[in-house]
């Protein structure tokens, strides 16, 4: 996003932004409501749908406050690796449950 | 032949990337990799805990403050962007008020957070990080997350303050720099957007 831009590219751009903002704050009211959720849901699918709503925030937020839907491929393969560990650090607690030796 | 990294805002031709943006996304993947390991400390804890012994955190927490704060940090990453578009729009003067917003909404995260951790401390028996590990993880990922807000509000009130003189000789690198703060600011509020559910609702 370090190019030029027009004021009709600009006015896009702006108009995405309030329409993410709103999707925000609308995805932050359905989060709080949907935790109400595990007193007639198992709590894992309470944490599931918590889990997911935050990620589509997430998402929303890198896509398009940090440009992430036209950025270069650079970035993407930067992330991917950084995805790929984290994702492998997240894992870390449940493969610790693989290890059954007995000593 | 210099060893030093140019700092220029021209993009380079192989990458098609300025150093600034490769920089800052670098740092950011950084911070994606600090923070996550923290949550996978979270999970370790929250799995290896005595079953019914792990409190539900919206028993111990303030749900409706950390609600108001999320809703002030969403708020902010808007005004940080549309102070990046005012300056491609060319006027200083629409930076100036959404930084300021932004800065702002910075203080107000750090004001009711402080609200937050005075009322656990005032608490009887106080609510400490010792108290439990429920608290432990709380007080770590939150107070975490409170020193980089801070960090990210002080780079923004240099960009809103003496930093803006730039503006007047060197537009481009003054966009660009803002560009990068956003970036990081944009990050934080994400942390926060994950942080909010796993912390106080579940």
């Amino acid at each position: 996003m370090g190019h030029d831009m027009s004021e009709e590219e600009i006015q896009k751009h702006v108009r995405i932004y309030m329409f993410v903002f709103g999707a925000l704050l609308t995805l932050t009211v359905i989060t709080v409501a949907a935790s109400y959720l595990h007193h007639v849901v198992p709590m894992s699918v309470s944490i599931a749908i918590a889990l997911l709503i935050a990620i589509v925030k997430g998402s929303l937020v890198a896509c398009y406050f940090m440009h992430l839907i036209d950025e270069r491929k650079m970035i993407y393969l930067a992330l991917i690796l950084t995805a790929f560990f984290f994702l492998g650090l997240l894992l870390l607690p449940f493969l610790t449950n693989l290890d059954q030796v007995q000593t | 032949m210099s060893s030093e990294i140019p700092y220029t805002v021209d993009a380079r031709p192989d990458t098609g990337l300025n150093n600034v943006k490769i920089g800052i996304w670098l740092f950011l993947a950084s911070e994606v990799m600090l923070f996550g390991s923290f949550f996978a400390s979270y999970i370790l804890l929250r799995v290896g805990a005595a079953p019914g012994t792990w409190p539900e955190g919206a028993s111990i927490l303030n749900v409706p403050l950390a609600f108001v704060n999320t809703v002030v940090l969403i708020t902010s990453s808007v005004t940080m962007v549309m102070a990046w578009a005012s300056l491609k729009r060319k006027s200083l003067s629409k930076y100036k008020l959404y930084m300021g917003l932004t800065i702002l909404c910075g203080v107000t995260f750090m004001v009711i957070k402080a609200i937050e951790y005075n009322s656990k401390f005032a608490h009887h028996p106080p609510l400490l990080p010792s108290t439990s590990t429920f608290l432990a993880i709380y007080f770590t990922m939150t107070g975490l997350h409170a020193l980089h807000v801070v960090g990210g509000s002080a780079v923004n009130a240099y960009l809103w303050g003496p930093g803006s003189k730039l503006w007047k000789s060197d537009p481009e690198m003054f966009t660009n720099r803002v560009e990068a703060a956003g970036l990081f600011w944009h990050l934080v509020d994400l942390i926060w957007i994950f942080l909010f559910p796993v912390l106080y609702l579940l």
